[in-house]
């Protein structure tokens, strides 16, 4: 390599360093770690050292071996950070009932005996369960896949195997797919609404067009907090369009438009309505303008060429609309927090639930990760998708 | 009246207070190829999206075999476009985009096929019927759109600079293969162009347009040889014009005098051989009908015009015509030489034979030109 070129992309990684550490920093490390909090485990394997190393040799269906057995009564006596333990009892009660008492009474125990072998049996005879051996063994695994199944309202039973949480436990997945339901309508309504519009913005020319992207830009520009807000008055059962419609005697009484999903569904339409306009705007501006009028000229009256010409070379516009509109759309937060109700709530709330209000880091990452496989699902789909259309021509 | 006569009556367009058709009179005859020529801004193709059907005419009317056509839609007046950059639709086959016409028209399913097989071997592109327009060259999707604008069997069809894209070679290939399928097919075609090359090659008549008027309509022969004004003179081609005062008419031709002193004799028949015996003096001879009177009596200005290939370039003082000169420029343009001359009075170009004779800047030599070369025209 030639001193000039090897400068040269010096000077070129120069200049992305700025970015390749911002987006390390704030962007790949957060994500990263987030994820790894979704599958890892750690308590079990930090305070049961010695287990961790045998538990392995245990196939958790026969008698658990006597060298696990050893190993944990040695783990409990060598541990003298109580903090540590106190973490490893929740862990193990959490995965099974009743660890709490025969972990103190075990404890105690150890402590008359402080040397040699312990008929653990005797002290309690719950260690003659094999569950409780089970969930000793299994705690000490550092990575674990529970937060991910109870984020789809799964559990591993105690054969190990995957099933299904009974469905008072259940919420998640009703509201996963509440969220894409959500997500779904807000999308057909910003086409519905967001095609019509682009055609009309890119028909008009001058202070028309300035004017109708300005109206539809203009959201973009003010905090999507306060354009929340702005609804909440403008939908709120005193507000300005239940006053309108009942001065105007349309209606007797409110409308119930705020702490519902209809009221969700228009502020989320609203605020993503220019996602979904753009897109299809620009390429709307790449159809070559004499289409239409060779359609006609041959023929096509102006609603078939519509159909045939317009529509079509639209749509690939309305699918990157569509795919921008709902990938956000799923990761909304504030606006239904503040103006759906309860059953408005979306799987952003939960992993803020999870996060802020319980500091389960483990089940707010999980949800994470799974909003992230789905909408990196989509984005796969779409790749396809524009890769074959370009791919046809 | 033949079916598809076309007839411009008294028709005007204006958008705002810019008049850009000027009470346009027009006539085109069943099977006629013509081009409307002019340089752009001239109204030549408001007149044919007029004719269309995608523009309404401010004033006059248009007719088509003698139905009134400047009230219906452009979806139902039933005539081939032939759009500038072809206006194919990308997201179709070519064989779907050749099959939209006739699926508009409700033609059944099988004859479909059969006319856009016929079609696309028509413009020599029954390979590519699978393909899109993306994936053919200029020049093929130039065909595609030829294919699609006549697959309805239109009896009328109008291109606006349909080649203008492509490049010289295949520009020339397709005028060709145009005019061809003109002959063949009996069409009517209306032609906008603004390459009077083009228009000459391909046209039975052409229209020069200049500011939303017709400034002459004929063949190109007549067009080229006998332009009715500088404009037409000008812009057809390459000429050198020369000012004078016309001071004398006889049985014998004219005599313009230029300001320098010298003369030019026109020959009557390079006057104009089609208005009769000269006596009835040039000025209602060389005006026309378009422009009015316009060259006055005897005494009055007047252009000469000299087409460069018509000059001769010799050493000797020949007798009528011939001025002495020096040659200022010699560019070779493989066929031929064109050369730059200088001779005090008026710059000349003139187109010599390569191989002739060696043209170099400097040489000295004697410019002449036949009477019957020159054309004369009002000032």
């Amino acid at each position: 390599m030639s001193e000039t070129s090897f400068r040269g992309r010096l000077t070129a990684f120069a200049l992305v360093a700025p970015l390749v550490v911002f987006l390390a920093i704030f962007f790949a490390w957060p994500l990263a770690s987030m994820l790894k909090e979704a599958v890892s485990d750690p308590v079990g394997s930090r305070a049961f050292p010695l287990t961790a190393d045998v538990a392995g040799d245990w196939d958790r269906q026969s008698e658990p071996p006597e060298a696990l057995k050893q190993a944990f009564v040695d783990d409990l006596r060598a541990i003298d950070d109580q903090q540590l333990l106190g973490d490893a009892v929740r862990r193990l009660n959490s995965a099974q009932n009743g660890f709490r008492t025969l972990m103190s009474r075990t404890a105690r125990a150890l402590e008359e005996k402080p040397q040699g072998p312990v008929d653990l049996e005797a002290v309690d005879k719950r260690w003659s369960d094999i569950r409780f051996w089970r969930a000793v063994a299994d705690s000490t695994n550092p990575y674990t896949d529970r937060y991910l199944l109870a984020a789809l309202d799964y559990e591993r039973d105690a054969g190990g195997k995957i099933a299904a949480l009974p469905a008072e436990a259940s919420a998640n997945t009703a509201i996963l797919l509440r969220t894409l339901g959500i997500g779904a309508i807000v999308t057909l309504a910003c086409a519905l609404i967001g095609l019509p519009y682009a055609m009309l913005a890119a028909s008009v020319d001058g202070w028309k067009r300035q004017l109708l992207l300005g109206a539809v830009l203009l959201p973009l520009w003010t905090s999507l907090l306060v354009r929340t807000a702005a609804w909440f008055i403008l939908l709120q059962e005193k507000g300005l369009i239940n006053d309108t419609l009942m001065s105007l005697g349309l209606i007797s009484g409110p409308l119930p438009l705020i702490f519902n999903r209809l009221g969700v569904v228009i502020a989320m339409t609203h605020v993503l309505l220019p996602f979904m306009v753009l897109p299809i705007y620009s390429v709307l501006l790449s159809i070559p303008r004499n289409l239409m009028p060779a359609a006609a000229s041959l023929g096509a009256p102006p609603w078939r060429a519509f159909l045939r010409v317009l529509l079509p070379l639209s749509l690939r516009g309305v699918v990157s609309g569509s795919l921008l509109v709902f990938m956000t759309a799923i990761g909304y937060y504030i606006t239904p927090a503040l103006i759906g109700g309860a059953q408005d709530q979306m799987i952003s709330s939960v992993i803020a639930f999870y996060a802020i209000g319980s500091a389960n880091w483990g089940m707010a990452g999980a949800l994470g990760a799974i909003l992230l496989v789905a909408t990196l699902a989509l984005y796969t789909v779409y790749g396809r998708l524009s890769a074959d259309r370009t791919g046809g021509r | 009246m033949s079916q598809s006569d076309i007839r411009f009556e008294n028709v005007s367009k204006a958008y705002g207070t810019l008049r850009v058709v000027n009470d346009l009179d027009l006539n085109i005859d069943q099977g006629e190829f013509l081009s409307l020529l002019g340089p752009s801004g001239s109204g030549k193709t408001t007149i044919l999206m007029m004719l269309a059907g995608f523009e309404a005419p401010s004033g006059g009317t248009i007719s088509v075999g003698g139905r009134r056509v400047d009230h219906l839609p452009p979806h139902k007046r039933n005539m081939g476009v032939v759009f500038q950059n072809y206006a194919l639709f990308p997201h179709m086959s070519v064989a779907a985009n050749v099959a939209f016409p006739l699926e508009m028209r409700g033609v059944a399913r099988a004859q479909i096929e059969e006319k856009v097989n016929r079609a696309l071997d028509m413009v020599q592109l029954g390979a590519m019927k699978d393909r899109r327009p993306a994936q053919l060259s200029g020049g093929q999707q130039q065909r595609v759109a030829l294919a699609r604008a006549l697959v309805f069997e239109p009896s009328v069809v109008l291109m606006d600079e349909p080649l203008g894209a492509l490049d010289k070679q295949l520009r020339e290939q397709m005028q060709l293969d145009i005019r061809a399928l003109h002959k063949r097919l009996g069409l009517t075609i209306v032609f906008v162009t603004h390459d009077q090359s083009e228009a000459l090659t391909m046209s039975d008549r052409i229209a020069v347009f200049n500011r939303g008027r017709i400034e002459q309509i004929g063949s190109p022969r007549e067009i080229y040889d006998r332009p009715r004004s500088r404009f037409v003179a000008e812009f057809i081609g390459e000429t050198n014009l020369v000012e004078g005062t016309l001071t004398g008419i006889g049985e014998g031709g004219a005599t313009v005098t230029l300001e320098g002193g010298g003369t030019i004799r026109v020959q009557p028949s390079a006057i104009r051989p089609d208005a009769g015996p000269i006596a009835g003096g040039i000025a209602g001879q060389v005006n026309g009908q378009v422009n009015g009177p316009v060259n006055g009596p005897a005494n009055g200005p007047i252009l000469v015009s000299v087409r460069p290939e018509r000059i001769r370039l010799g050493t000797e003082a020949g007798s009528q015509n011939a001025y002495p000169a020096t040659v200022a420029d010699a560019v070779y343009h493989g066929d031929h030489l064109r050369i730059q001359l200088d001779d005090g009075a008026f710059g000349f170009i003139a187109k010599a034979d390569r191989k002739t004779a060696e043209f170099n800047p400097g040489d000295k030599v004697v410019v002449s030109f036949a009477p019957s070369d020159c054309w004369m025209l009002p000032a």
